[in-house]
């Protein structure tokens, strides 16, 4: 049974102060020197972090660069494997999630982490439940403080009711509720306003600023730029799991930011152009693709392109923007509120992953372990797989043609096996991702889907899949590619397609397909908190789509 | 029998985009939630008072009092998996357990009041105790680890019994015979043992933290861990607890019949997970009371009481009945949840 910490449930305000006055603030949590790996992954290096007392710090970096994996490390989820964790200077390990929350460090995680069937103040209290003389749980009590605390908030809601029943900026708020409601020393924020409204950050913002005021140190992980320098004191960049940046916002333009989660140095980028990469394909060809208006309530929004024969499309933008599930509405595999897609002329009257595939789309999607690969298969019937239908006769599946396929494409893929019986699950990272290839190349398709095709796999089988692409194009297949790596869609795309908040934000074409031109698109689009205009931490950039009204596509579900 | 199906209302459209001030759930919302929680004591009142107009032997207290001590022991086994069930889990060894509590019960009678309660006990919470083990520290699937524990619990009672061959039997007249043949007003003590115990469990799932936390084990288990709840605790109790309750109705069991019967409970963890169910314990986990496995208990027992008021049909179709009704629960659940979330 949980130990009864009735005492801790009280809405007293916390009480250490922190010092609001000159004095260098002294680290309250701090990472040295820290390094986490996963199978295969190495998560975090080397990665050291200092949160001072009473302050707000940014947490940024592109997707799998590793904030949370350090934020995990930071609130007891994982435990590092090198360095350690100090908590106001002395070194502290956690166990368990429970035991940071007893150090005085809470999490608001980005996908809101309570229990739906129960109700809003059995949430609040869960673990910590106020009791009466008999030991048993003192629902009254539970309740009345319950609606004091989300009071606080400005909002009004019974606290009988399940969760479930709350809408998700609601539901986050009450996430909130317990998070505070502990004493914390310390309140970790994973993206808390991916899901909110407008009217919510602004409140959310209120208690953070009050927190700030009793003296409560925050970490703030957000991909909002301006909501990064509305709120935050100092920021923290990392990128490829390690650290590349800590300093005072204040001192850090928002370009460099970008260029920082990116990995472009400024100089670098202006001074580098177009490489011999991207040769000039025919752009009167008639498109083989055409998109128009895709729509998907807080994920697209009315999202169009066109795809020509021999071109490779780069889909250009930060995390959230709706990139991978453009790619995934082309195939087929998002529902969608609105849209049309045009494959050689023709409508495609349903969209569903098989009326795409029949119409001649494949897509390479960017998990590949989840969402492609089947590990313990091998190398040749995971490259069958998609193309079954074809190689069957009367239900049969003819043996002889599988191997003929097979054959084909393990030689022009160049894929490393010991044999075509070799369980896919034991190659590398760029072998899979090259068996992936195969099986929709084995369709024959004339749009070919690929979302960050080369993540997660070595520099030499890289260069090698980057090649296939070119080559694959070269040979008519029209190509949309998707890449967080600025210079992989830079020197791989003929054209770039620039996504913000789910419709299309800028596109750059001929001599424009540079860094320095992506970059500033990026920057410029790069997401905003709502109903707010950008902060002057921009000099002169006629930003005129930078505070588009919906703010909902800031979250990427992978 | 009305089926609960008649009384749905139409699903409400989705709630509306949350602002400041959360709207209060539609009528609809709030009738299936009642219905969830209250419907199957609508039902059992309902069949209970056609059934007493229909057959005059029904609505006798005779006839209650043996509804209640025949199911009783299913009660008290049923309470165990409402709490496994609501953490999301499963106890399949339930049935097993019942019958070998019985047996050490009978077999520890001779040695006096207190052995033939605490070896019982004793082995059965073992039992449960590892299962919770396999299942929270060795993230075993409760169907397998409790299927396994099934087959070894049965095969521990035919390892004890000789294949059944020897009968332990209750000495008569010890104070362990007087626990299962006694009454209170006709009712007998197993009876008013079952309620007590429901009582118990009621309050502990309802207004303990232990009570919450089995709620939030089911809902969201990764929920759960990350607000800090002891989790894997939380699962060993739960399946300890289900094997001591399993233990201790097979011991209440065999002081009534007198002896160590090796044959019965086969099945019964059947019976229990669909008294369980018709209470409306949601078997994803999550949500459940033990008041609804009473009454889920309860209207089995009626049932099966009814099939054999009707003489002329056989009692086999008592499973007939029982099965069609955990079906319509079943349905009935899922449109309910649906329209509980206002999809």
């Amino acid at each position: 049974m949980a130990p009864p910490e009735a005492a801790a449930a009280r809405s007293a305000p916390p009480g250490p102060g922190g010092p609001p006055g000159g004095a260098p603030p002294a680290p309250v949590l701090e990472a040295a020197g820290v390094g986490k790996r996963f199978p295969g992954v190495v998560a975090l290096d080397d990665v050291s972090f200092t949160l001072r007392a009473g302050e707000i710090h940014a947490l940024v970096g592109e997707n799998g660069a590793g904030k949370s994996t350090l934020i995990k490390i930071l609130t007891g989820v994982h435990r590092p494997d090198e360095g350690e964790l100090r908590l106001a200077g002395e070194p502290v390990v956690f166990h368990r999630p429970h035991e940071a929350q007893q150090a005085g460090i809470s999490t608001i995680y980005q996908e809101v982490n309570l229990v739906p069937l129960m109700s809003v103040a059995r949430n609040v209290f869960l673990g910590r439940e106020p009791k009466n003389r008999l030991g048993l749980i003192d629902f009254r009590r539970m309740h009345e403080e319950t609606a004091a605390l989300l009071g606080g908030f400005g909002i009004t809601t019974d606290p009988r009711r399940p969760l479930h029943t709350l809408g998700v900026g609601t539901r986050q708020m009450v996430a909130l509720a317990r998070a505070v409601s502990v004493r914390a020393r310390v309140v970790v924020m994973d993206e808390p306003t991916s899901s909110l409204e407008p009217r919510e950050v602004e409140t959310l913002f209120g208690v953070m600023r009050d927190l700030h005021a009793r003296g409560i140190s925050l970490v703030y992980v957000s991909h909002r730029m301006d909501e990064l320098y509305r709120i935050c004191d100092r920021v923290t960049v990392l990128r490829d799991g390690r650290v590349v940046h800590t300093g005072d916002l204040a001192g850090t333009d928002r370009v460099r930011l970008v260029s920082l989660m990116l990995g472009r140095e400024m100089a670098r980028v202006r001074a580098e152009g177009a490489t011999s990469f991207g040769e000039q394909r025919d752009p009167a060809a008639q498109p083989v693709l055409t998109a128009s208006g895709l729509t998907r309530r807080h994920v697209l929004d009315g999202v169009g392109l066109s795809l020509r024969p021999g071109e490779v499309l780069g889909l250009g933008g930060l995390l959230g923007s709706g990139r991978s599930e453009t790619a995934k509405a082309l195939a087929g595999a998002l529902p969608l509120d609105g849209g049309e897609i045009t494959v050689g002329g023709r409508r495609l009257s349903r969209l569903s992953s098989a009326a795409a595939i029949r119409a001649g789309i494949s897509l390479l999607p960017e998990d590949r372990k989840a969402e492609g690969i089947v590990p313990g298969l091998s190398v040749r019937e995971n490259i069958v797989l998609a193309a079954l239908p074809r190689l069957t006769r009367f239900g049969f599946v003819s043996r002889r043609r599988q191997d003929r396929v097979v054959d084909i494409f393990m030689k022009r893929l160049r894929i490393k096996a010991a044999s075509p019986e070799q369980k896919v699950g034991e190659l590398s990272g760029g072998n899979q991702q090259k068996v992936l290839l195969a099986r929709w190349l084995c369709l024959e398709p004339r749009v070919l889907l690929l979302d960050e095709p080369t993540r997660g796999i070595d520099v030499g089988a890289k260069a090698e899949v980057q090649t296939l692409i070119d080559e694959l194009a070269a040979e008519g297949l029209a190509v949309l590619l998707i890449s967080s790596e600025l210079e992989e869609l830079v020197e791989g795309a003929d054209r770039i397609v620039v996504l913000h908040a789910g419709s299309v934000a800028g596109e750059l074409t001929g001599d424009d397909v540079t860094e320095g031109a992506l970059l500033t698109v990026l920057a410029r689009s790069a997401p905003d908190a709502p109903a707010e205009p950008a902060v002057p931490a921009e000099p002169a950039e006629p930003a005129e789509p930078a505070a588009l009204p919906q703010p909902e596509g800031a979250k990427e579900p992978r | 029998m009305k089926s609960p199906m008649k009384m749905l209302a139409p699903a409400p459209a989705g709630p509306p985009p949350a602002l400041v001030a959360e709207p209060r759930p539609g009528g609809a919302q709030r009738a299936a939630e009642l219905l969830q929680r209250q419907g199957v004591l609508a039902v059992l009142v309902l069949l209970c008072v056609i059934s007493s107009v229909v057959f005059s032997s029904f609505g006798t207290l005779d006839n209650a009092r043996g509804i209640a001590i025949q199911g009783s022991f299913l009660a008290v086994v049923a309470l165990g998996m409402t709490l496994v069930i609501v953490t999301g889990g499963i106890d399949l060894s339930v049935g097993s357990v019942f019958a070998l509590g019985g047996v050490l019960a009978a077999w520890a009678s001779q040695y006096g009041f207190v052995p033939a309660l605490l070896v019982p006990l004793a082995v059965c919470g073992a039992i449960g105790a590892v299962n919770g083990l396999l299942v929270a520290k060795a993230g075993m699937a409760p169907f397998i680890v409790t299927l396994a524990s099934l087959l070894g619990a049965r095969g521990l009672l035919l390892a004890l019994t000789h294949e059944g061959a020897t009968t332990y039997l209750v000495p008569r007249g010890s104070a362990f015979h007087e626990l299962g043949a006694g009454t209170v007003w006709g009712f007998g003590y197993p009876v008013l043992i079952a309620l007590a115990l429901f009582g118990l469990g009621g309050v502990v799932l309802q207004r303990t933290s232990f009570g919450q936390a089995l709620f939030a084990v089911g809902g969201s288990g990764d929920a759960a861990l990350l607000m800090g709840l002891p989790v894997a605790r939380t699962k060993v109790l739960v399946y300890t607890l289900s094997g001591l309750l399993a233990g201790f109705a097979g011991a209440l069991n065999a002081a009534r019949l007198s002896s160590g019967v090796t044959i019965i409970g086969v099945g019964m963890e059947l019976d229990a997970i669909s008294a369980v169910v018709i209470g409306g314990t949601l078997l994803v986990g999550g949500a459940g009371s033990v008041s609804g496995t009473l009454w889920g208990v309860l209207l089995l027992g009626v049932i099966q009481n009814l099939i054999n008021q009707i003489g002329s049909l056989d009692s086999s179709y008592q499973s007939v009945v029982s099965g069609g009704f955990l079906i319509v629960v079943v349905v009935a659940q899922r449109y309910l949840s649906g329209a509980r979330r206002g999809t």
